[in-house]
């Protein structure tokens, strides 16, 4: 499996989750597009694992190629308390508000 | 064609499939759906690339436990098709452009570059559960620490935040 | 010479001086004081202009430059003085006849208030000066001032009541239609400069510039020149202002236009005789449209019923006849014509002033009639004036007219044909004229004729003098028919005329001819005369209106309509035009869409700070997009 395959995937995953970012104006919707976006970075992340798995340089280190891999589990560590505190935020914006139109976030401007 | 390419398209085409229904549904609960179902597929990728451990943990983490909580948020605001707040379309179309542009760039810039290292699929043993314990716990012990107290933050943040005064 | 050279700047600077005078002090001078200050230094002027004329009688001609006007590169108009034959006889006909006027406005504008007054003196003599500069000048940029200098005084005068729309239209209208002749004039001024380097008469008339002329040069130069004459003198097709030109005070119609400022155009042209002779088809044109503004002129006179609009269709039509003779080459002749022309009919006018004086007013001719008894004085110098006029022997009229016709007839009979038709209905309106002012009974009101009393002596005695001057000033140019050498006036002008006479071709006529052509114009004339003198002595007024012929000659054949709609309609169309579109919309609309551009610019860049969250993203999703650009590609 060529490299520049997996790429072109993370590719469209992530603008793919750009684009819902910009498109929906649900702060719950844009928050799974984030999630969407994150999980893309993790898989090329791991793709780029294996593709390390067989460079030389893994002789120089012995963790070369596991090191992405540690790096998506720790990802994942930081999307879960990002998540957690995130919908903490988005139901107070619903207590105050009614609502959860990111557009009446411009009251942040005062 | 192999099975793995086979399996790789199937995969992908799952992923990016989903990730435009998820878009495009006005319903939150079918997005959230159709999140869960990309999620299964980025796992098969873990598993097609031999990345056991963390296939199980995408699917018990994000599939698990992320989703359902948004799924309790969702439901907890009752929010369904109706109520669904639509962007103005002139803006929907500069965010699509915006976004077409930027995959465009970032894809020409790749195949720029040339050729890389070939892969090695369903076979490896980074992926495998044991390695990756050794790795984590001893070089990268501290991280994980650090993590623990980072949920503990995360924790009390949210508890502090939703409080009720 | 030298010491009527040293003097003769003195002539035109007198009337400036009271020109000054009166102009600066017309709230302080009394008006006998402004009207006897306004008079004499015209008077003084004319003494030195006498001197002058015995010295060049004798032979002493010559120039002076006085001071360097423009100096720009190889370009040096001096600002000089030519006393020659031909400008001294112009001086003494423009401060005789102007100090004649002079003395009869004392009387006449003595209803003015004094400012007023005051004010018409510094006028009348700023263009005394005007023209005294125009026919003495040196070169043609010097006569151009002098030119321009009666137009604006003409404009002035003609607008004297300016609290009259009316008038200060005729006055602008007089104003524009000369300045329209005036192009011409500087085309060929600069023509002259562009292939000759100078403007002087003698320089640019001397045989070597002559030479160094291409006959399209020549032709174009004299076209243009003649445009220039169409617009001072009122020809074709720059003739209209000069009918509503009448509405100015009568003795300012006597002094501008029929004795000086209307013959600048005649003087021009004699002046650059040289080069008319040169160019035979300007000669043509000059002709034709002498002839044919001489015709028109006189068939719309038939039929106007305002005494003086009858005077100022008879001035075009006599100019006319002065550009007839100009173009068949008798350059004597027309300038003899300009001599007895300003007697009879600077006469004609001042007695029409009277007459109006005596009528409280009153101008139309079908309101006057039997004043022969009231106003004997005005009632024979009038007479004797339309018989100058008419062409009758021995009146001055007579001779000059003659003359010109017997040029005329030596070029071609057609010419000669048209001119003696036009000869007629000059005797026919004038005297129709004569007889519904003068003949017959009283047709005005009962007021008016209570008013009516001959005029104060300061009235009558210029119309002696020049009633005088009429009957005898033909006989300063005697044809050969009646005795040989006897034109002293042909003598007197030869030096003038001399290179010209040399390149055109002479026709001679034999005497017996000669005697034919007279005996047919006279006869014609007199004819003309009874018929008008029977018709109109027993004339009642009707209030039947003109129709066919008449209707179209009592409305001048409509020219100043179509000239209203082809000129006058189209630019003001280009004006609206101008003022709607490129002003209102182009150059406005750059202004204000700059203001427009700003405002929305500065809308669209408030967006950065909106507190959108969407608005951020979209941005920060830009940025990146741009960043990436600049790395990967730049």
């Amino acid at each position: 499996m060529d490299i520049k395959a997996y790429i072109t995937l993370a590719m469209v995953l992530f603008c793919t989750g750009i684009v819902g970012v910009l498109i929906r104006r649900n702060a719950i919707i844009i928050f799974m597009c984030i999630e969407l976006m994150l999980n893309s970075v993790n898989l090329l992340l791991v793709a780029f694992s294996k593709m390390h798995a067989l460079s030389p340089a893994v002789k120089a280190s012995p963790t070369y190629a596991a090191d992405a891999q540690i790096f998506v589990f720790f990802i994942m560590v930081v999307a879960a308390a990002e998540v957690s505190v995130g919908l903490a935020i988005i139901v107070m914006l619903y207590r105050h508000t009614k609502s959860i139109d990111i557009n009446f976030l411009n009251r942040l401007k005062n | 064609m192999s099975i793995i390419t086979i399996l790789f398209y199937f995969l992908s085409f799952l992923a990016v499939g989903s990730a435009i229904m998820m878009l495009l549904s006005r319903n939150p609960i079918h997005s959230i759906l159709w999140l869960i179902v990309i999620f299964f597929a980025i796992s098969g990728h873990y598993i097609l690339m031999n990345a056991q451990f963390l296939a199980i943990v995408n699917i018990i983490v994000y599939a698990g436990a992320i989703m359902v909580l948004f799924l309790f948020v969702v439901m907890l605001m009752n929010l369904n098709a109706e109520t669904e707040p639509v962007k103005n379309h002139r803006l929907q179309l500069i965010g699509v452009i915006s976004g077409g542009l930027l995959l465009l760039v970032l894809l020409s810039a790749v195949m720029k570059t040339q050729t890389m290292l070939p892969m090695e699929m369903k076979t490896g043993t980074e992926g495998l559960i044991e390695n990756l314990g050794k790795t984590l716990f001893t070089y990268y012990v501290v991280p994980f620490e650090l993590s623990s107290v980072l949920f503990l933050s995360a924790m009390v943040g949210a508890v502090v935040i939703s409080k009720k005064d | 010479m030298n010491n009527v050279l040293q003097i003769s700047w003195l002539i035109p600077i007198l009337p400036l001086i009271g020109f000054l005078i009166n102009g600066l002090g017309r709230k302080q001078l009394s008006k006998s004081v402004s009207g006897f200050l306004g008079s004499v230094v015209v008077l003084v002027a004319f003494c030195l202009s006498a001197w002058v004329f015995l010295q060049v009688l004798s032979g002493n001609t010559g120039t002076v430059n006085y001071f360097d006007f423009i100096h720009v590169g190889k370009l040096s108009i001096p600002f000089g003085f030519k006393i020659d034959q031909l400008s001294a006889l112009f001086l003494l006909i423009i401060t005789g006849i102007g100090f004649l006027i002079h003395v009869y406005s004392i009387s006449y504008m003595h209803g003015e208030s004094s400012a007023d007054f005051a004010k018409y003196f510094s006028f009348m003599n700023l263009f005394v000066f005007s023209m005294l500069i125009l026919v003495m000048a040196e070169n043609f940029a010097i006569m151009y001032i002098g030119w321009e200098g009666v137009g604006i005084c003409s404009y002035f005068l003609i607008g004297y009541w300016f609290k009259n729309k009316d008038y200060t239209n005729a006055g602008k209208k007089a104003f524009i239609m000369n300045r329209i002749g005036d192009l011409g004039f500087l085309l060929a001024a600069f023509w002259f400069i562009s292939k000759t380097g100078s403007v002087s008469f003698d320089k640019v008339f001397a045989p070597e510039a002559i030479k160094s002329l291409t006959n399209v040069d020549i032709t174009a130069i004299t076209l243009l020149l003649l445009v220039g004459a169409t617009g001072k003198s009122a020809q074709i097709p720059l003739y209209t202002w000069l009918p509503d030109a009448m509405a100015g005070p009568t003795p300012v119609s006597a002094l501008i236009h029929a004795a000086t400022m209307v013959t600048a155009g005649v003087y021009m042209i004699a002046r650059s005789n040289i080069l008319y002779s040169m160019a035979p088809l300007s000669q043509t044109v000059v002709a034709i449209v002498g002839l044919a503004t001489a015709v028109l002129a006189a068939t719309i006179a038939l039929k106007q019923n305002d005494i003086k609009k009858v005077l100022a269709y008879s001035t075009i039509s006599q100019l006319g006849y002065m550009f007839l003779a100009l173009g068949v080459g008798a350059y004597t002749g027309a300038i003899f014509h300009v001599m007895t022309h300003a007697f009879f009919k600077a006469l004609l006018f001042l007695g029409a002033g009277s007459v109006i004086h005596a009528m409280s007013g009153e101008q139309d001719m079908r309101n006057m009639g039997g004043l022969k008894k009231h106003m004997p004085i005005t009632h024979i110098t009038f007479l004797l004036a339309c018989f100058a006029i008419a062409g009758i022997p021995p009146f001055s009229g007579f001779f000059s007219k003659d003359e010109i016709l017997a040029a005329a007839f030596a070029k071609s009979p057609v010419y000669w044909i048209i001119g003696v038709l036009t000869a007629v209905m000059t005797a026919f309106y004038m005297f129709r004229l004569y007889a519904m002012t003068f003949k017959g009974n009283f047709r005005g009101t009962h007021e008016q004729e209570h008013h009516l009393h001959e005029s104060p002596s300061l009235i009558t005695i210029p119309l002696i003098v020049l009633a005088i001057l009429s009957v005898i000033g033909g006989f300063v140019g005697i044809p050969e028919v009646f005795a040989a050498n006897g034109h002293h006036l042909n003598n007197f002008l030869e030096p003038v005329f001399r290179d010209s006479n040399k390149i055109l071709a002479h026709h001679s006529l034999t005497h017996s001819t000669e005697y034919a052509l007279m005996a047919v114009s006279v006869v014609g004339a007199v004819i003309g005369l009874v018929i008008a003198w029977k018709k109109f002595a027993a004339y009642q007024k009707t209030d039947s209106a003109e129709s066919g012929l008449g209707k179209l000659l009592a409305n001048k054949w409509y020219v100043d309509e179509l000239y209203n709609s082809i000129i006058v309609k189209p630019m003001y169309a280009l004006g609206n035009f101008l003022n709607n579109v490129v002003e209102k919309k182009g150059i406005d609309g750059l202004v204000n869409g700059t203001g427009r551009l700003v405002n929305y610019g500065s809308r669209q860049l408030r967006w950065l700070q909106s507190g959108q969250v969407g608005a951020y993203i979209l941005l920060m999703v830009l940025g990146m997009l741009g960043l990436f650009i600049i790395q990967l590609f730049l």
